[in-house]
């Protein structure tokens, strides 16, 4: 009998997505017995927070353990640390939000810590195969957030088209694997890495980087790819729909940029071009249907695909500037929509959704809190300085100026411009359109708040002070 | 011999699989389903992988298909017709383009593949020890992820299923 030998572990590399998977097991169980909306948030708000705490202690760490299938890196430390804070944010906004929704806490948030799980899996994997476990284990986890909401209608919609959907875009991923392995031999991307430049099989591989493509694509809701985006994201829990716009398309990115620039980084000439095209259709179709949209909910759905589309630009640029701002822009985008969503989700209440523009009428004055953080994210969304998007979006072009994609560059620009026009309309309804009368008492929101709080400061710190946060996504991309 | 073997479970396989799809008859069309994944058993016994294939058969001609009849039976649906009309040639017609432009490219593709003789397996690959030792060894992390899967899709099930709790308006 041959013993067996097992793969030498580094447990250091899986201690975040341990954390966070017993994290998950941990409010499952408590969910049975502790009654307490409120505790469970409280639970699950320290369990993130420890977690990030220790993720962000592994910080200059670097190994490969699981035969090589599994990074610890700054890279990953990076992404899973956007995760871990991306998560705090929508725990503290769900601890308002849940209230009266009758939505389940303890599955509510043991789901969400999977989620987390899975994408941080999606950012250390170096092997296609955990790509699609981490991939599923989010993506599962997801669809039932979407529709938790169990007695609203537009919340079983979302859930049904997103997972169907999605189920469709796993096979393109799965298929996507299977001609890479069939013309690679492996799935490991460094293996991958080396055999893209002498295989016999270069129409396989292509056809197999093409179907990743559309099964990233998919999941960081790139135009032709984002049919099931506006629907879903309207339908869904604001709070989900957060996570959603955020992690997931975070999750989406940090996956997508480590299999092409580091697996298929040899393939750049060929996905280049097909990227180029996905890029320019993704920041102009999302960018011009959201001028079209007079619910808020619905309009942020089709401006976080716009903003897949500069990050796409940055992916195309490639190289160290084009991923250095590809990270950047992820992090400056994550807390400005976090924060818009927070405000989505502030004025809504169970059974008065108020997402319309009309709804908006006059807020700026009725709540003033709510008007001044949000003019700070419609403004950063926009890239209006001294606020991070403007320094997302500078370092996004300034990266496809220096590869040479000129044209690329002017797009993205004059799409900045278009997007301004919606996102001032929200301005102009909160402060310059009379509001109807006072609605009576505004329910107390002390979490929610401090969620949107949190969210303006990063938005406003981020922009003022980029160059520190420039540095962290440098570091990260560098340890690729 | 085993050429001529695998073409014929091949085109088996593919006629099995176009009656999944174009039998109207929802449970005719799951049984077609059966007939495909055990001829796919067999294409893996061609290929040597005589464990997957027992699994094949096991896990989804088995347990998976069950449940699909199940399913069936109980969404008791009549023959699926949700278009009517010109819409739904259209659409049919839209799917054929699609589908038959999808094969020819990979024809295509598999014409340009060079596919070299792939010798004969050593003693004992894809049995039962050759599979667990890939599997907790080279593929340790993804079999003990595949278990966080399945608890997330469980308990997402079982989100979505369970019996309504009253919201709890104050």
């Amino acid at each position: 009998m041959e013993q067996l030998l097992l793969p030498a572990i580094d447990w250091l590399a899986v201690l975040p997505v341990g954390l966070t998977s017993i994290l998950g097991l941990v409010l499952l169980a408590l969910g049975l017995f502790v009654d307490d909306d409120e505790t469970l948030g409280w639970i699950t708000l320290i369990g993130l927070a420890v977690t990030a705490v220790a993720t962000a202690c592994l910080a200059g760490q670097k190994s490969i353990t699981f035969n090589g299938t599994f990074a610890l890196d700054a890279y990953a430390l990076f992404f899973d640390l956007l995760f871990l804070v991306a998560g705090i944010v929508v725990v503290l906004m769900s601890m308002t939000y849940l209230e009266g929704t009758g939505i389940p806490s303890g599955d509510y948030y043991g789901l969400l810590a999977f989620a987390i799980a899975g994408m941080i899996v999606m950012a250390s994997a170096t092997d296609l195969i955990v790509v699609f476990l981490g991939l599923e284990i989010m993506s599962i986890s997801v669809y039932v957030l979407a529709g938790a909401w169990r007695t609203q209608l537009r919340s079983n919609e979302a859930a049904m088209k997103y997972f169907l959907l999605g189920a469709f875009a796993t096979g393109f991923l799965l298929y996507g694997i299977a001609l890479v392995y069939g013309a690679t031999g492996a799935f490991r991307l460094d293996r991958i890495a080396t055999a893209v430049g002498d295989t016999p099989n270069r129409t396989m591989l292509i056809a197999g980087v093409a179907m990743l493509i559309i099964a990233f694509g998919f999941k960081v809701a790139a135009v032709p790819f984002h049919m099931w985006t506006p629907d879903v994201y309207e339908g869904a829990p604001t709070t989900v729909t957060a996570l959603m716009a955020v992690a997931v398309k975070a999750a989406g990115f940090a996956a997508f940029v480590r299999v092409f620039l580091h697996g298929f980084g040899g393939l750049h000439a060929d996905w280049s071009m097909l990227l180029w095209v996905i890029a320019a259709l993704t920041m102009t179709v999302g960018n011009v249907l959201a001028l079209a949209q007079r619910n808020v909910k619905r309009m942020l759905a089709y401006s976080s695909i716009a903003h897949a589309g500069y990050i796409l630009v940055a992916l195309v640029a490639s190289g160290a500037a084009g991923g250095t701002a590809a990270l950047f822009y992820l992090l400056v985008y994550s807390f400005m929509t976090l924060g818009a969503f927070g405000v989505v989700a502030a004025l809504g209440s169970v059974g008065e959704p108020n997402e319309t523009l009309d709804d908006y009428a006059g807020i700026g004055f009725r709540r003033p809190l709510l008007g001044v953080t949000m003019t700070i994210f419609m403004l950063s969304l926009t890239g209006i300085p001294p606020l991070a998007g403007f320094a997302g979006k500078f370092y996004v072009f300034t990266a496809a100026i220096r590869e040479g994609y000129y044209v690329l560059a002017v797009i993205g620009v004059l799409n900045s411009a278009i997007s301004s026009a919606y996102y001032v309309r929200v301005l102009i309804a909160m402060y310059l359109t009379p509001g109807a009368e006072e609605h009576g008492r505004v329910a107390r929101q002390p979490y929610l708040l401090t969620s949107i709080v949190v969210s303006a400061v990063m938005t406003v710190v981020v922009g003022v002070f980029p160059a520190l946060w420039m540095q962290l996504a440098r570091f990260g991309f560098l340890s690729l | 011999m085993g050429a001529a073997l695998f073409l014929l479970v091949a085109a088996l396989t593919v006629v099995a699989a176009l009656g999944v799809i174009l039998h109207p008859n929802p449970v005719k069309s799951a049984l077609f389903l059966v007939v495909t994944l055990f001829l796919l058993a067999a294409v893996f016994v061609l290929l040597e992988a005589h464990m997957i294939a027992a699994l094949q058969i096991i896990v989804y001609a088995g347990a998976i298909m069950v449940l699909f009849l199940f399913v069936i039976m109980l969404l008791n649906l009549r023959n699926d017709d949700p278009e009517r009309g010109r819409r739904r040639y259209v659409l049919r017609g839209l799917a054929w383009i699609g589908g038959v432009a999808l094969a020819i490219e990979l024809a295509l593709l598999v014409r340009g593949a060079s596919v070299g003789s792939a010798g004969s397996a050593p003693a004992g690959y894809g049995g039962a020890a050759a599979v667990a030792r890939s599997l907790y060894t080279d593929f340790l992390l993804p079999f003990e992820l595949t278990s966080i899967l399945l608890l997330a899709a469980v308990v997402g099930a079982v989100v979505l299923a369970q019996k309504q709790r009253r919201p709890t308006l104050s």
